[in-house]
């Protein structure tokens, strides 16, 4: 194996497009060591990312979003309390990554390029509508981050490729996100369905909204369904029925070791319409 | 509760000092399985069958030998043949012979310089399988027509045109539950399933092994009783008992399954084929998954008669347990007594059959086959008191054995505490505690032996006066402190001056395993016993010293005394001094005792607990938890309290959420902590207890053993507080959210 640590993303790709066998980014490592260490991948190259400038830091961006360097620890975002004013669903998702040891490590980059389905902090992301910027040996170019994972294990991206950069946008006024996963446990474990709601508010009426359901299909789920079922509603009761049902509808599961396709396309409702009254909540002040 | 034979006033029996091993295991100094090296020591990897059940044509390991570094490779054909019975059964799970059995048995092992080194070595053994039809479900396993995994495993007992699956039959009972039947207001019948559960040690199997081409070799291993790891690698590899030595190391969980072998003659093989050389092989939490003892899989029938006042007029079971692909490790035989152990019932049936299904050997986890027996007939008990609008607890006082209850297996109770423990449970807070919405409460009790058993214990006396015990059974859950404690105050001297030592099987007479929650009662017994010895020996230094009669001669609060005025005045004599001066008066002052250890008093517990269901979700919360069990005499009471703890603590783990998931091709699903999922620190509450005290009349202080009866309960317990805060019965373990979800909403 050989272990490089380039100083650019130019680098880090142009190396990563000359490797011929098989190649792993390692940012935090919380995925890749641990497969490594189970047999699971043995790379020929491994890229270290973290010896490239800026990729710890989180800046604000002239627009008033975020842009997030891609070895950022969970724990950093989560005691970030600017980012954590504004995206507090995109926050919580990564921070349910793992262990305590885990967010120490663990990167909202290396979360979605890890593929997984169940990806915890991805469905807050794609709510968020973030967006990642690819740098490639054709130069960079911007990307919805619901369009990088392709299905388990697998992302869009090129070879020769690489994310060096995760920009959240402005929050504006009146908005709030919330994620929520399901999980038979109370931690370390892994989300048998996840559900993201990113909304903003005029007055009472929801007049934007993404939802986001993850571990029910290949890939992260954006739904305009059931967005729709609630824009334009005060999240009354009847909003609330419509939207359970628009995300039951986007499931697509199945049933394996972790739950049932009928469990899980109900607790997809569920889960729907207890992150949207959160989300609610937090567009409109109040804490939750 | 008081009693006149119960002794009191003890000066250390009942105290809480910090244990022995305390220092090294929160400094990380202390020594487990994996942290023994040895100068030269080669690194062993597994080659496991991702088959469930195929045979196996051809094994070629020329290129993995052929890699620089790799130094030994053995297969099945490098073992002894013509071993019978369990014998055989321990070699060919040891390595498969025609065949592999489960998805993980072992296929062969190879040695190498590096760890490393020895999993890419792994990799390179080419294994040639031809696939055969297996069968993990037990009920699946028994049915006509089921793919038989192995032939002439039935015993004499198996009845004819039983499936060849069936390994075992028993059956026993007492009364005409016909008649029983019959005097019933209402009679239940109900089948019930709990799934296989592991152990979950956190500690993964780990061993370093010497071995000369003489035959005689060394070993240090984590395990739960070296001279049963002697004895089996002993007759796995063809070897002389006395030959092989065995050093325990500190052991980080065990709860049954590390009372066996599964890897250990791997290492002592390989250094053999490897010219002498040492060899660690330390197994991954997959492997340990895959390859060692989870507990049975169970599928029982229960039958129950009730009159509307609650007395039970008759109980019937049938249990089916497989217990992997070799006969002999399905509890059936501890199953069937647990069952009804709680209960004096007039009439009983009791019948089971063990079964054998594509799935590893199991091995003992914490009173084995009583949880599942538990679950089955703690729950339609549970179902009928619902039925029936009676409190859980007033049924349980009313037909639940006694002293001198004839115990449902047979024996008659002598000195037992389920009603001191139901009258506890009753008078607790929680008890009493409202439940709000979606909140349900359940109790259930529980029921194990304990056990005495094979036991050599040595004690010396030091030239300072302190003691020194070397006892054989691997410390697991304080029994150090435990024993410690007992010396101490049977030698009259501070706890300090105590040093409990397990010691390596050259050291002492055969010992079994720490296990049937026997090493506080029985080592610690033979303890006192070896001290009274020493003390003996000390009051005839003091008599000689003195001139006068050793039967002159008293001893307490650590010196010999006059025994009265008539043996003369002689300022007492400390064990410091008789220590200080032993060598001129007569040699070393030691004690020894070695027994088959009786006078094991049962251990009874009940628990309550209360639950809150997510009614959209099925999830449940424990939002609070009791135990209740009678300990004999609590040793030291932390240690008591730890284990009632770690019992619920597993209990639940099982109740809710774990299992081992096969795939319709046999392979285990989550063979890794994320998948199998035990509890963790925050979905647990902190766990209330109460320790009753009916002293064990066959123990010189009364202890019972605690360490099993607490894993009883919980199944039943918590299926039966789910019931309450849902409506909805779970009849098959775990109950998991998808299945708590469906039943809920099956009931509408």
């Amino acid at each position: 194996m050989r272990y490089h640590t380039p100083t650019s993303f130019a680098d880090a790709s142009a190396i990563a497009a000359g490797a011929k066998g098989t190649l792993r980014f390692l940012a935090g490592g919380t995925d890749v060591l641990v497969q490594m260490r189970a047999g699971m991948v043995q790379p020929d190259d491994l890229i270290d990312l973290k010896q490239i400038p800026g990729v710890d830091r989180i800046e604000r961006a002239p627009d008033g979003g975020w842009r997030i360097g891609v070895a950022v620890p969970g724990i950093v975002l989560g005691a970030h309390e600017a980012l954590v004013r504004d995206w507090p669903g995109v926050v919580e998702g990564m921070n349910l990554v793992g262990s305590t040891q885990v967010q120490g490590r663990a990167t909202l980059a290396g979360n979605l390029c890890n593929g997984s389905p169940a990806a915890d902090s991805v469905p807050g992301m794609v709510a968020a509508g973030a967006v990642v910027t690819v740098t490639g040996p054709k130069g960079s170019r911007d990307l919805p981050v619901e369009q990088v994972p392709t299905g388990p294990g697998r992302t869009s991206l090129a070879r020769g490729e690489v994310i060096s950069a995760i920009t959240l946008p402005p929050r504006g006024k009146n908005g709030g996100d919330a994620y929520l996963r399901f999980i038979p446990r109370t931690e370390m474990d892994i989300a048998v369905v996840g559900c993201a709601v990113n909304l903003r508010l005029e007055g009472d009426r929801i007049v934007e909204a993404r939802v986001a359901l993850g571990a029910v299909a290949p890939t992260v789920i954006l739904s305009e369904a059931a967005a729709k079922a609630i824009i334009g509603t005060t999240l009354d009761d009847s909003a609330l029925e419509a939207l359970a049902k628009a995300a039951e509808g986007e499931a697509k599961p199945i049933s394996d070791k972790r739950g049932t396709k009928e469990f899980r396309i109900e607790v997809a409702g569920v889960l729907a319409r207890r992150a949207a009254k959160i989300a609610y909540d937090r567009a409109k002040g109040l804490k939750a | 509760m008081a009693r006149d034979d119960v002794k009191t006033g003890y000066k250390l029996i009942g105290t809480r000092p910090n244990r022995p091993d305390g220092l090294d295991k929160v400094t990380g100094r202390a020594r487990y399985g994996a942290d023994f090296s040895l100068p030269g020591m080669l690194h062993a990897a597994v080659v496991r069958s991702p088959h469930a059940h195929a045979r196996i044509v051809k094994i070629d390991a020329s290129k993995a030998l052929a890699l620089d570094g790799v130094k030994a490779v053995v297969t099945r054909a490098d073992l002894p043949t013509g071993l019978t019975g369990e014998e055989l059964n321990l070699q060919d799970n040891t390595l498969a012979g025609e065949k592999a059995l489960y998805d993980g048995h072992a296929v062969a092992a190879v040695a190498a310089t590096s760890a490393l080194l020895a999993q890419d070595a792994a990799r390179l053994i080419e294994v040639e399988y031809e696939v055969l039809p297996h069968v993990t479900d037990v009920d699946a396993a028994m049915a006509p027509g089921a793919p038989v995994i192995r032939e002439g495993v039935a015993d004499y007992s198996v009845p004819e045109g039983m499936n060849g699956n069936v390994a075992r039959y028993m059956e026993f009972g007492h009364g005409d539950v016909d008649a029983g039947f019959a005097a019933a207001d209402i009679v239940r019948e109900q089948t019930y399933k709990t799934e296989a559960t592991h152990q979950g040690y956190i500690e993964p199997h780990a061993c370093v092994a010497q071995m000369g081409e003489d035959g005689r070799g060394e070993m240090w291993v984590c395990t739960q009783g070296h001279w049963y790891i002697r004895r089996m690698c002993a007759s796995v590899l063809g070897i002389e008992a006395a030959g092989l030595r065995v050093t325990p190391s500190e052991i980080g969980g065990g709860f049954g399954g590390k009372t066996t072998i599964f890897m250990e003659p791997l290492p002592l093989a390989l250094s053999k084929k490897a010219g002498g050389r040492p060899v660690k092989l330390v197994m991954s939490r997959s492997e340990v998954l895959r390859a060692t003892g989870p507990t049975a899989s169970a599928s029982m029938d229960v039958k129950l008669g009730m009159k509307t006042d609650g007395t039970i007029t008759a109980g019937q079971v049938f249990f089916r347990m497989q217990g992997g692909a070799f006969p002999g490790m399905s509890p059936i035989g501890e199953a069937l007594p647990c069952a009804f152990a709680c209960y004096d019932i007039p009439a009983l049936k009791h019948e089971a059959v063990e079964v054998i299904a594509n799935r590893p050997k199991a091995a003992a986890y914490r009173a084995p086959g009583s949880p599942m027996a538990a679950f089955a007939v703690e729950s339609l008990v549970d179902e009928m008191c619902r039925e029936l609008k009676l409190d859980p607890i007033a049924v349980r006082l009313k037909n639940g054995a006694k002293n001198g209850s004839k115990s449902s297996y047979g024996p008659v109770y002598n000195v037992i505490g389920l009603q001191e423990t139901l009258e506890a449970a009753k008078a607790h807070p929680n008890y009493a505690i409202p439940l709000g919405p979606n909140q349900g409460r359940g109790v259930a009790s529980g029921f194990w032996f304990n056990h005495g058993g094979e036991t050599s214990v040595s004690l010396a006396v030091g030239e300072d006066g302190t003691a020194t015990v070397m006892i054989g059974t691997p410390d697991i859950g304080g029994s150090r402190a435990s024993i410690g404690l007992m010396v101490a105050e049977c030698l009259g001297i501070p706890y300090e001056d105590v040093r409990v030592n397990v010691v390596e099987t050259g050291a002492l007479g055969v010992n079994e395993p720490t296990h049937g929650s026997r090493a506080t009662f029985a080592s610690g017994k033979a303890a006192v016993e070896s001290a009274r010895q020493a003390i003996a020996e000390m009051c005839r230094r003091a008599a000689a010293d003195w001139g006068i009669d050793a039967e002159a001669v008293e001893w307490k609060d650590g010196a010999a005394h006059p025994a009265g005025p008539n043996a003369g005045k002689h300022p007492p004599m400390t064990i410091g001094e008789i220590g200080s001066k032993m060598g001129s008066t007569g040699g070393p002052i030691s004690g020894h005792h070695e027994v088959t250890a009786g006078g094991y008093g049962a251990s009874f517990g009940t628990h309550v607990v209360d639950v809150e269901v997510d009614p959209e979700t099925g999830r449940t919360t424990v939002l609070r938890y009791l135990v209740v069990q009678d300990a004999g005499t609590a040793i030291h009471p932390a240690y008591v309290e730890g284990q009632y703890q770690g019992g619920a603590a597993q209990g639940i783990g099982w109740a809710l959420n774990e299992e081992y998931v096969y795939g319709t091709d046999g392979r285990l699903q989550n063979p890794i902590f994320l998948d199998y999922r035990i509890p963790v620190a925050s979905d647990l509450p902190m766990i209330d207890t109460v320790i009753v005290e009916v002293p064990n009349p066959g123990h010189p202080y009364g202890v019972r053993g605690v360490g099993e009866t607490g894993i009883t309960p919980p199944l039943p317990a918590i299926a039966s507080a789910i019931a309450g805060a849902t409506g909805a019965r779970i009849r098959s373990l775990p109950c998991s959210p998808p299945k708590v979800l469906a039943a809920i909403k099956a009931k509408g």
